[in-house]
């Protein structure tokens, strides 16, 4: 008889353990496929996995098989034209035809191994070895909007919705035990006492009487003791207890005059990008302000940060001090862990410079955790980059790097939020 | 058909929809069994059917059909692989994966629709199922009681190395093993039957004995320096060995015991699936066969109806289409397809033979062809198989044809296509080409240096003037790490004529 079981409620992942160690062993090329994919992302597909391709090779499975060479003989279907003594060329690329069981593992033609990792494989993957600096300071503030019930013992008083039963009723019981226990004892000597007296000839009718109506009026008392009193009720006790929510806020400020092009804007966006992730990665939560100026500072929603096009010269102060006053206004410093990255071409009006480097080291960075200023161009540095150097030399908290193409913002992240060690 | 029969056809009729249920399942495969064993006389074990979800067979595709495995990250590499295709919609999963064992165990996809179920009820539980019990190579090679132990001994023992030696000291092991798995297989030995009580019991026993045989073996060849002269001229193992790990687990120096107990591991599950790298054709062909006989003789049952049975005769003609040579569909000779007809094949050759097949087949035409082709089952593995069985009807409705290509001529040459002067030629070359003799090069253990630096020796006997391929060297790497010292392959060629040619580590 056969049987027939049913496996479906068996574990799905079977393979899991074996999916990690092929992860682990590849680790050095999955993580080279991981930093190349970033750069090709757009923001609106942040949170996905990834598809990942290793080059065939190095996953190969060597075998003992025989190589190209020497004399074969091979049978194929099909035959149209063919005759006995045909002569034909050698087909140029004979991957498909290598079939017949057992070519297939020497993947001499084959493309790329591809596989997809999911998006916190992809995340850790992509962040490993980096740290959010000055992460400790704030990381577990209480945030006191944020708040949930827990449990808290029993209260005499509440809503009706609350009442604890088994404890009220418990103590009703109690309470009417021990309430009523003299008239009981009272009420067993009365009733043994004209038990005798009925016995007893010649009767006493006058004592009869007299022992009746007594036990009639005990027998009332015991009756009146409340079936449930008020101070009998119990309720469950709720009490709101204050969540720890760590959570960041992330300032993206770009310099949006003409001479970012729609170029270097997209190297800016994808720094963004990563920043964005990290920060979400790390903390709950995770606000983003876009702050964009050309000669005046405005903040925007994402898509007209990264898309629209403005004109006309630039003073980056003026974002700078947009962001001191949004801070001010929404952010307070005890809540929030705040960020800034600041992506520019290095451009300003010479005499906005040192206004730059006031507010910057007087009043943005005491309030910041990190603030990171990314120059994007290949010739050279410009005037703010000098302003700034000073600045980095004071502050731990501030950091600037240059990069001029797409594939140098990875690394260069990378290198900005390189994990410390102590 | 009169309508009384039509009525008693209603009756029969095991389900009108297309939805499975436990039920429904069930009642299939008592009828399909009843035909298959009673009509048929199919010689099967129990039948153990195991419902799957999609996710499960790819868990299944991942570890070589192994229902137990012990972890890897190459079966991982193949999960993830058709995890892939499968997503992407290039792949379809294979409606069914059995396993040699008893009772045979037959996976069913819930995707699969009630039709689908039959079928695959009647390929795998009976078709593959009676292939196992029947052909002299699974019964040589395998043994379908202990298997399912051997497994769960293997995987445990696995996990405990890793625990007590490190994950990745396991797998750098179980990679070396890997590698040299197609030269790890015994071609001409019994092997000795094993539950997984005995299977424990004697691996600690062995253990023991086996560490000690080793190092009486070097000991005694390190003693006697004043014979070293005599004693270098002779070979050791004085006969040529073809099973290289098993060579390896018996006489690698620097092994521990655990690790020849992964080596023997690996070994015997090589072991065990041989015989399905010999049989592909006819395992499939016998399967097909036999899905379709039945099939049909259920819908002569009424047990089926119309729609069930245009179900299966698409899902039928997909399986056993063979594209030809130019089509970007082709990928060799589908062993569903030739398997399927050369079956068939042989009833027709038995039932309605023509001249020509009482000129090729003189003694099988006109036979009973339940018992010829039992016959044929049990006695045959694909090579000979086609070299006995493959007729020139079936090499005219292929279209087949052999091609010869030797590096030293500019063109490829036509050697046979399907005429009259092309047929035995063809049946020659397609024979040779499931030779696994053929398609495996020939390197055998061939000596050790003993009394010297212990360089392990073996013979490639070049075939045809076909090299060793390019990954050889990564082999030989594996090779030299399970062996210790150096190792190098020595290569014959036909002229007799030896010189070194893969040497690692490289001079």
């Amino acid at each position: 008889m056969a049987m027939i079981i049913d496996r479906r409620v068996d574990g799905r992942n079977k393979s899991a353990v074996n999916r990690q160690r092929l992860i682990k062993r590849y680790k050095r090329q999955i993580k080279k496929a991981v930093s190349e994919a970033v750069t090709k992302r757009s923001i609106t597909d942040i949170g996905s996995g990834e598809k990942v391709n290793i080059p065939t090779r190095d996953v190969a499975e060597p075998v003992i098989h025989h190589g190209r060479g020497g004399v074969t003989e091979r049978v194929y279907s099909g035959n149209k034209e063919f005759v006995k003594g045909d002569q034909i060329e050698r087909p140029k690329q004979q991957s498909g035809q290598a079939g017949g069981g057992e070519g297939s593992n020497s993947g001499e033609a084959e493309d790329d191994f591809a596989f997809e990792i999911s998006k916190d494989e992809y995340l850790d993957l992509l962040f490993e070895e980096l740290a959010l600096p000055n992460l400790v300071k704030k990381s577990s503030i209480v945030k006191q909007a944020s708040k949930s019930m827990v449990r808290a013992g029993f209260s005499n008083t509440g809503v009706p919705a609350n009442l604890n039963l088994i404890r009220t009723m418990r103590r009703a019981k109690g309470r009417k035990i021990a309430i009523a226990a003299p008239y009981r004892q009272l009420l067993s000597d009365l009733r043994n006492e004209l038990e005798q007296e009925l016995e007893r000839t010649p009767t006493n009718e006058a004592r009869i009487k007299e022992l009746r109506e007594k036990i009639g009026v005990i027998s009332a008392k015991i009756a009146s003791v409340p079936f449930i009193d008020t101070y009998d009720l119990k309720f469950n006790q709720y009490i709101a207890q204050p969540k720890p929510v760590t959570q960041a806020v992330m300032f993206c400020i770009m310099d949006v005059s003409s001479s970012m092009s729609q170029e270097t804007k997209d190297i800016a966006k994808r720094f963004f990008i990563l920043l964005y992730l990290f920060l979400s990665r790390s903390y709950e939560k995770t606000d983003v302000v876009f702050i964009r100026h050309h000669t005046s500072a405005e903040e925007v929603d994402e898509q007209t940060f990264f898309y629209s096009r403005e004109s006309g010269g630039t003073i980056v102060s003026s974002a700078l001090k947009m962001t001191a006053d949004i801070i001010r206004q929404r952010y307070p410093i005890n809540d929030w862990n705040i960020y800034a990255a600041q992506a520019s071409d290095g451009d300003d009006w010479i005499d906005d410079i040192p206004l730059c480097s006031d507010l910057l080291s007087n009043t943005i960075l005491p309030l910041l955790q990190y603030y990171a200023y990314v120059e994007i161009n290949n010739n050279g540095h410009h005037a703010l980059w000098k302003a700034y150097e000073s600045i980095e030399q004071r502050f731990e908290s501030f950091a600037m790097r240059q990069i001029a193409s797409v594939e140098e913002i990875y690394p260069v992240f990378h290198e900005l939020f390189k994990r410390k060690e102590k | 058909m009169s309508s009384g029969s039509q009525d008693e056809m209603q009756e029969n009729l095991i389900s009108a929809g297309s939805d499975w249920t436990f039920d429904l399942i069930e009642r299939f495969n008592d009828e399909i069994g009843c035909i298959a064993k009673e009509e048929y006389n199919l010689d099967c074990y129990p039948v153990q059917l195991e419902l799957i979800s999609s996710e499960q067979m790819m868990d299944a595709y991942a570890s070589v059909g192994m229902p137990i495995g012990y972890h890897h990250w190459s079966f991982g590499k193949q999960f993830v692989t058709s995890e892939h295709h499968y997503k992407r919609g290039q792949m379809n999963l294979a409606y069914e994966i059995v396993i040699n064992s008893n009772p045979c165990i037959a996976y069913l996809m819930e995707e699969n629709t009630l039709t689908m179920q039959a079928l695959v009820i009647a390929h795998a539980a009976y078709g593959h199922n009676s292939f196992f019990k029947g052909n002299y190579l699974f019964k040589l090679w395998t043994d379908a009681e202990a298997i399912i132990d051997y497994l769960i001994f293997a995987k445990n023992y696995v996990s405990k190395c890793e625990e007590r030696y490190g994950v990745d000291e396991v797998e750098l092991l179980l990679d070396s093993c890997h590698a040299l798995m197609n030269i790890g297989v015994d071609r001409y030995k019994r092997k000795s039957r094993s539950t997984l009580q005995d299977e424990e019991y004697v691996q600690n026993d062995r253990e023991q004995r086996l560490q000690h045989d080793v190092h009486e073996l070097w000991q005694r060849l390190g003693i006697r320096k004043e014979e070293k002269k005599e004693e270098s001229k002779v070979r050791f193992p004085p006969e040529p060995q073809e099973n290289v790990l098993y060579f390896i687990e018996k006489n690698a120096p620097l092994l521990e015991s655990w690790q020849r107990e992964i080596v023997r591991i690996v070994r015997k599950i090589a072991q065990y699936f041989y015989p399905q790298r010999q049989t592909q054709v006819m395992n499939e062909g016998w399967a097909c066969f036999w899905h379709y006989t039945i099939m049909n003789r259920m819908y002569d049952k009424g047990l089926v109806n119309d729609s069930s049975m245009l179900e299966f005769i698409h899902t039928h003609s997909n399986v056993i289409t063979q594209p030809g040579y130019d089509s970007r569909f082709y990928s060799g000779i589908n062993p569903y397809a030739l398997g399927f007809k050369m079956m068939s094949d042989i009833k027709r050759i038995c039932d309605n033979p023509d001249d020509e097949d009482r000129q090729w087949f003189p003694d099988i035409a006109g036979s009973d062809w339940r018992e010829t082709l039992d016959f044929a089952m049990r006695n045959f593995k694909d090579e000979s198989f086609v070299g006995q069985y493959l007729s020139p009807k079936i090499i005219r409705e292929f279209r087949l044809f052999s091609i010869l290509d030797d590096d030293t001529e500019n063109t490829m040459r036509v050697t046979g296509i399907h005429n009259t002067r092309g047929y035995e030629n063809v049946r020659r070359a397609l024979s040779n080409q499931y030779d696994l003799g053929n398609l495996v090069p020939n390197l055998q253990i061939y000596n050790v240096d003993h009394t010297g630096d212990r360089t392990l020796t073996l013979r490639h006997y070049i075939d045809k003037r076909r090299p060793l391929a390019d990954s050889t060297k990564e082999v030989l790497k594996h090779l030299h790490r399970l062996w210790g010292f150096k190792v190098q392959i020595e290569s014959v060629d036909e002229m007799g004529n030896t010189s070194i040619s893969h040497r690692c580590p490289e001079a």
